[in-house]
């Protein structure tokens, strides 16, 4: 069962770590790293092992130290020197910095913190960042206050701050993702509905394997997760509650017909999905208040994969009415279609970026499949990945980073969940503990 | 016997085996149950029972690469089809729509219904109610076949009948 946790945020400045006013223009000018520009050179921070200030909060230190660190350099765009090649040691959260200690091993960053477990068993970690070279703050000093068993996430809050004061750009950190867990041979597979941190810790599962599921999807809060399951024996939409695992067909199917691919609304009011009748897949809407359904398409071809943009207007999905899968975008009450795909190959999965600035979409061409990315007009297609089997993005909160399926072939193929950045850097593995597909990347938490 | 068994029983042999060692792979649920009737009453001999609706008839159909039209062959298949559930009437149908790995997940459900409704259409033109039909897709979720060549494939690209006792659904 999940636990919420509540965090109360200080925004006020923590005594002596005051954000002063720059003095002048640094040399260097401030801190700061344009990820659109395309980092080659990861930026090198220092991040002493946060300082235990009770007895008892030395492994925890430790720890958030470990996730801090592993968060920003697991991005691609930052490297921590090594703490052996620290000149000054940290032993007071409330010590004056020695910049050119930190300058004389080059690091631009510098990361440091306190943990402190009260006795009510609640923690308190507090942060400072340092641009090391114009010898100031990086903003102001922050505290995060929450239960022992929640330590992770605020470790993720404290890369977040690290990472959107340096970056610019919102944090993904503080972030769940829900995926399928997959087990057993090819040709036999047991999927369960999953639920994880987005770096592969707290693995939590939502369903047994007994009903076959796919394709989860989060609501905008987080709450709530549409995936497909075939429960009562057909393929349908579920609505599930992720605190209470209280789960429900999302709507009463008559016939048998398939409901699948669906997506929540921006504002969460509204579903679209797939239906099929006849063997025909249409896309329609749900209005989750009041039950009413709307057809958004009508076409004997196959219709599916809608996703909205950010303001909820229009919404893009894959169609194969001009013979193979293309992308097109209409508006989100349905009408006139637009196709936007334009480059040889199939198109499928499309998702608007939370930024909506971007298109990202599964390609398939010359038996190869990509993750790619498009402007939402078509142009400038990128192709991010390429493998035997690649399938299915899903966006970071913030838009610079995508979570996809990558699925190896033959006999003992096994899909996995892995991570690429939108310039194409930086592809990785997550941390799943089994087979893994399906990632539906959440909002941040806090 | 009402009906006219029209293979040499070395074939319907041959085919009953194929279709075992296809089904015993596929740890679908209804049409593998069947395929372990042998040959005396309800076996593959039985001309009303399922298991001679599985090996002899043909409970499949194949598809070509992202299609869902019938060939000739496939047609012919389901010509048995409806010619045995005209004559066993208290038997119902679930089909199953199936695609190869070569394709999105969506898509493919999508397509699986396609090939589904495609093979419950021949049956109903063929004089089938359509009451004792259901079909369902299972997309790529579901391959007989784990290789990644069209040996494969072409295997995987599939509607499968499923029969089961009852007499509508």
């Amino acid at each position: 069962m999940l636990t919420r946790r509540t965090f109360i945020r200080s925004t006020t400045a923590l005594a002596g770590a005051a954000a002063l006013p720059r003095a002048g223009v640094a040399q260097s000018g401030p801190l700061r790293l344009e990820i659109t520009e395309g980092v080659i050179e990861p930026l090198p921070f220092a991040l002493p092992t946060f300082i235990a200030e009770s007895a008892n909060a030395g492994d925890l230190a430790a720890d958030i130290s470990r996730v801090i660190s592993a968060d920003l350099r697991g991005t691609g765009l930052f490297r921590q020197i090594p703490p052996e090649a620290y000149i000054a040691r940290v032993t007071s959260f409330s010590d004056p910095v020695s910049y050119p200690d930190w300058q004389a091993i080059n690091a631009q960053a510098l990361i440091t913190g306190a943990v402190d477990m009260r006795a009510d068993g609640q923690v308190v970690v507090r942060f400072r960042l340092f641009d090391v070279f114009s010898q100031a703050p990086l903003g102001e000093g922050l505290q995060f206050v929450g239960r022992a068993d929640s330590w992770r996430r605020m470790a993720h809050n404290v890369a977040d701050q690290v990472y959107s004061r340096i970056t610019g750009e919102g944090g993904y950190f503080d972030t769940r993702v829900t995926f399928i867990h997959e087990e057993g041979p090819k040709n036999a597979r047991l999927k369960r509905l999953a639920i994880m941190d987005y770096d592969g810790a707290n693995v939590q599962y939502l369903t047994d394997s007994r009903a076959l599921v796919l394709a989860p999807r989060f609501s905008p809060s987080g709450n709530q997760i549409l995936y497909t399951s075939y429960e009562s024996g057909f393929p349908q939409v579920y609505l599930m509650d992720v605190a209470s695992v209280q789960r429900r067909p999302l709507e009463a199917i008559p016939g048998g017909n398939m409901t699948f691919s669906p997506r929540f609304s921006p504002s969460g009011q509204t579903v679209v999905l797939s239906l099929e009748d006849g063997g025909n897949s249409d896309i329609y809407a749900l209005d989750l208040a009041t039950g009413t359904r709307t057809r958004l398409t009508e076409a004997p071809s196959i219709e599916t994969a809608p996703s909205f943009n950010p303001d909820g207007s229009q919404i893009v999905f894959e169609s194969d009415r001009s013979g193979n899968q293309q992308l097109y975008i209409m508006p989100a009450g349905g009408g006139e279609a637009r196709r936007i795909s334009q480059g040889t190959g199939r198109y499928g999965t499309p998702v608007w970026s939370p930024r909506g600035d971007y298109i990202a979409f599964t390609k398939q061409e010359s038996g190869r499949f990509h993750i790619g990315v498009m402007r939402i007009d078509g142009s400038q297609e990128r192709l991010l990945t390429s493998s035997f089997l690649d399938e299915g993005p899903s966006w970071a909160p913030n838009g610079r980073v995508i979570m996809f399926t990558r699925e190896t072939p033959g006999d003992d193929g096994a899909p996995a969940v892995y991570s690429v950045d939108i310039s194409g850097r930086n592809l990785q593995r997550v941390a799943t503990p089994g087979m893994a597909s399906d990632p539906a990347w959440g909002p941040l938490q806090s | 016997m009402k009906h006219t068994l029209l293979r040499a029983p070395v074939v319907a042999l041959l085919i009953a085996t194929l279709a075992i060692a296809g089904c015993s792979r596929g740890g679908m649920n209804g049409g593998d149950a069947a395929a372990a009737g042998g040959f005396g009453a309800g076996g593959a001999n039985d001309p009303s029972s399922p298991a001679y609706f599985n090996q002899v008839v043909g409970d499949r159909v194949l598809f070509a690469v992202d299609q869902s039209t019938l060939s000739p062959e496939a047609q012919n298949v389901l010509a048995g089809q409806a010619q045995w559930l005209l004559s066993n009437p208290e038997f119902t149908a679930l089909i199953e729509g199936h695609a190869d790995e070569q394709g999105t997940r969506e898509y493919n459900l999508a397509l699986g219904a396609r090939r589904a409704s495609a093979v419950r259409e021949y049956l109903v033109s063929r004089g089938v109610p359509d009451s004792r039909l259901r079909t369902i897709s299972y997309g790529k979720e579901r391959p007989i076949q784990i290789c990644s060549t069209e040996a494969c494939y072409s295997q995987n690209r599939r509607a499968v009948t499923v029969i089961s006792a009852g007499a509508g659904v």
